[in-house]
């Protein structure tokens, strides 16, 4: 089939040229993704169908999705996706979401020196790197930290945090951790709320929490919405802090699916297996996004 | 026939996008790393580097060695490359560099727990051949020369010393506890019930350390788990292979009574109290809490634990403890009842190994035969507290006295066991920690765990397995 071709001359010049003409600025940098975004991505999928592993084998050879069907009749691999929604969940959905929030609203109101040094604590949590976050909390929930030795002083029960409940202690972690984000995230929401409204509310008799419900969450639903894909995405992919804090145990009480993933690939140097993992905690980011894209289009 | 929607103005993109795809993704799937090797005249050495930054025994020895290289052949050049990194992803590093000639070095150090794996994957030369023409090659002991042997009867690297275990126990301790200085238990039950002694006597401190479960990692293995196992009576009956694996066969063995009663050992321990509380011993860090903490300030009574601790207690370590000797006592680990040859060790270590893909392993050889004359390995045996597998180095007296403890574990050499490291080893040691964590914490009967562990060898070998 032969397409009609338009007459060389004209107004335009011809479709072709021009879209190559435009397309050109482009080059540079969709070369560059290709390279290295998309050319690893479409590797690492081309792995996870096949039996590849990092050392002990003299050929690997295409496996199908023998891969997946070894991943979920894998007892560890379910309870890591279990926990990965648990740590998800907790610390990202519930912790900094709606700590970042409280956090921003409560700094509307307050002063600019509270506002400063608070913003400045939170913040260096954020800045920290993640190793060294995790340090710091491994010292504050190890049987002889801080945590502990507060309890100890209050003559509360004290206990190894991290062996009696690490998948809590991790979240906590990540919360305490990721908080600023939100924090950061909302504080521009709440500014942009134009003043009248809140006031106009609150001549007409509105309280505080129908303030919230009514207007201020309305207002910056995109926000939220933006600010609860990137948490989860990030979260989803938290590997340094719980290796350090837990390394996933103990008896993997504690090991998401990153570490699970480490686990195989690395250590138990099956990297196909590894991979194919990584594609389904893929699929789990995506899952999330789509719920969120959806909440965001629903008008109120 | 569904009538195509014709895409003129995007096509073109679309097309530029799909070439750009095909000419770069190979690209990027090899692109990494600088090529090696161009140089006939440069040897290029990796080497694992301690990721403590006070702790730089082995460039200090590597430089050394290079220099004196560099002088007896005039025109060669050394090429130092050094990977900081923790033990496992050392591991991966080299193995992702030795997958390919243009990262591949001239010369490898490699760990002997993984060494047969990456022989497995071709990526190390057989140096039979150099071998034959080297005179060294006899001085070595004939353990530590299969210690990087492979099932094709090769030998793929040249160990640099060893390491060996025993019992280390607080003179201190043992004192309060009415027990022996000069302590040495003939039976499992002797470490048993001096553990319980001092659990009576001396009720503040740890009685014993077993390392146990996923979180110690390979210290579970094998200063734990694996300790026991090579003297149970499965392991020392006359004509025993080993106890792991058959050579026989060429299989892993499931279902045996010795792996059941050394996990008994390590039951008994925890559910005793005479460890490490079950929290502290699945502490990630627990290795490094007993040598720094434990150990130096005299809160545990006996250790099993490996040749290399006083390493940290060195002068410039950190963690200086010079008096270690006096406060710290030496016992061998004995067999399960005492049976022949009464005591146990295993020896892991590392290699220097020519990679298969490196461009100059004719001189990277002859950088070993520098790196093990005599002078030099005994020389690297007394700065990492190695254990000499060198006979002529093992007989000087000047190696002899060099440290304590030093002679002790030397001793031990002739009763030691190598891993069965073959390719699914890895495996088969993350498939026993998970069986001693399961008893550790209490969450399975000895018999449980050992049945998980027969289901998971099965998995980790695909299904080279004899049941006994």
């Amino acid at each position: 089939m032969k397409r009609p071709t338009r007459p060389a001359s004209g107004p335009s010049p011809h479709p072709v040229l021009r879209s190559l003409t435009r397309a050109l600025p482009l080059t540079p940098a969709t070369v560059l993704l290709l390279l290295f975004l998309a050319g690893p991505i479409a590797y690492c999928a081309y792995i996870a169908f096949t039996d590849l592993q990092l050392t002990g084998q003299a050929e690997d050879s295409f496996i199908g999705f023998e891969n997946f069907r070894t991943a979920f009749g894998d007892e560890a691999f379910l309870n890591a996706v279990w926990l990965t929604l648990v740590f998800t969940v907790i610390s990202a959905l519930i912790g900094q979401n709606t700590l970042g929030l409280a956090l921003a609203a409560l700094m509307q109101r307050a002063s600019k020196p509270v506002r400063t040094l608070v913003g400045g604590i939170v913040v260096t949590a954020w800045v920290l790197p993640e190793v060294v976050a995790g340090f710091l909390l491994y010292a504050f929930f190890r049987r002889e930290g801080t945590l502990n030795a507060v309890l100890d002083w209050l003559h509360l029960p004290t206990q190894n945090w991290l062996y009696t409940l690490p998948i809590l202690a991790v979240s906590f972690a990540n919360v305490w951790r990721g908080t600023a984000f939100s924090m950061l995230v909302y504080s521009a929401a709440l500014n942009e709320i134009p003043k009248e409204i809140t006031e106009a509310a609150e001549v007409d008799g509105a309280g505080g929490w129908r303030r919230l419900w009514h207007i201020t969450l309305p207002m910056i639903r995109r926000s939220i919405g933006t600010n609860l894909m990137l948490i989860t995405l990030q979260t989803l992919s938290v590997f340094g802090l719980i290796w350090v804090m837990t390394r996933g145990g103990p008896s993997g009480k504690s090991q998401t699916l990153p570490l699970f993933m480490y686990e195989e690939a690395f250590q138990k140097s099956m990297i196909g297996y590894g991979t194919a993992v990584a594609l389904l905690l893929l699929v789990v980011g995506s899952l999330f996004s789509v719920i969120y894209l959806r909440l965001l289009r629903t008008e109120v | 026939m569904r009538p195509t929607a014709p895409h003129p103005r995007r096509s073109p993109l679309r097309l530029l996008l799909t070439a750009a795809l095909a000419i770069t993704a190979p690209g990027a799937l090899t692109a990494c790393g600088t090529g090696s090797g161009s140089d006939p005249d440069t040897v290029e050495v990796s080497y694992k580097q301690s990721t403590d930054n006070q702790i730089r025994v082995l460039d200090t020895f590597l430089a050394d060695v290079k220099k004196q290289f560099e002088k007896a052949n005039p025109g060669k050049k050394v090429k130092l490359v050094p990977i900081k990194a923790p033990d496992s992803e050392y591991y991966t590093k080299v193995q992702q560099m030795l997958r390919s000639p243009k990262t591949a070095p001239d010369l490898v150090y490699e760990d002997t727990f993984l060494i047969n794996s990456d022989i497995t994957s071709g990526y190390l030369k057989p140096l039979d051949d150099y071998l034959a023409g080297w005179k060294d090659w006899d001085q070595f002991i004939d353990t530590a020369k299969t210690a990087a042997k492979a099932e094709d009867g090769k030998t793929y690297g040249i160990p640099d010393g060893t390491d060996t275990r025993g019992l280390w126990f607080d003179k201190g301790i043992f004192e309060k506890a009415g027990l022996p200085a000069d302590w040495q238990p003939k039976t499992w039950a002797d470490i048993l019930t001096a553990a319980r002694t001092i659990k009576d006597k001396v009720p503040d401190v740890i009685p014993l350390n077993v390392y146990t479960g996923k979180p110690a990692g390979e210290a579970a293995t094998m200063q734990g788990f694996e300790m026991l196992l090579y003297g149970t009576e499965d392991a020392t009956a006359a004509g025993a292979s080993d106890p792991l694996y058959d050579e026989k066969s060429k299989k892993w063995k499931a279902g045996t009574k010795g792996f059941k009663d050394a996990l008994t050992f390590v039951e008994t321990v925890y559910k005793e109290e005479l460890g490490p509380e079950v929290s502290d011993a699945l502490d990630p860090n627990i290795s490094t809490r007993v040598r720094g903490e434990l150990l130096p300030e005299g809160k545990l009574g006996i250790n099993l634990d490996g040749s290399w601790l006083p390493q940290d207690w060195l002068p410039g370590s950190g963690h200086e403890w010079p008096d270690w000797s006096e406060k710290l006592g030496l016992a061998h680990m004995p067999t399960q009842n005492g049976q022949s040859p009464g005591k146990v060790s295993m020896s892991g270590g590392w290699t220097w190994a020519i990679p298969d893909k490196a461009a100059n392993p004719d001189l990277a050889f002859k950088f070993i035969e520098t790196m093990q004359t005599k002078a030099n390995a005994q020389k690297w045996y007394i700065a990492n507290s190695g254990i000499a597998v060198r006979k002529d180095v093992a007989e000087d007296p000047v190696y002899a006295e060099a440290q304590p403890g030093i002679k002790f574990f030397t001793d031990l050499v002739s009763s030691t066991h190598y891993r069965p490291a073959y390719p699914a080893y890895p495996k088969v040691s993350t498939a026993i920690q998970e069986a001693m964590e399961s008893v550790t914490t209490g969450d399975a009967s000895v018999s449980e765990a050992a049945e998980n562990y027969d289901e998971e060898l099965k998995a980790a070998t695909d299904n080279q397995v004899i049941e006994e």
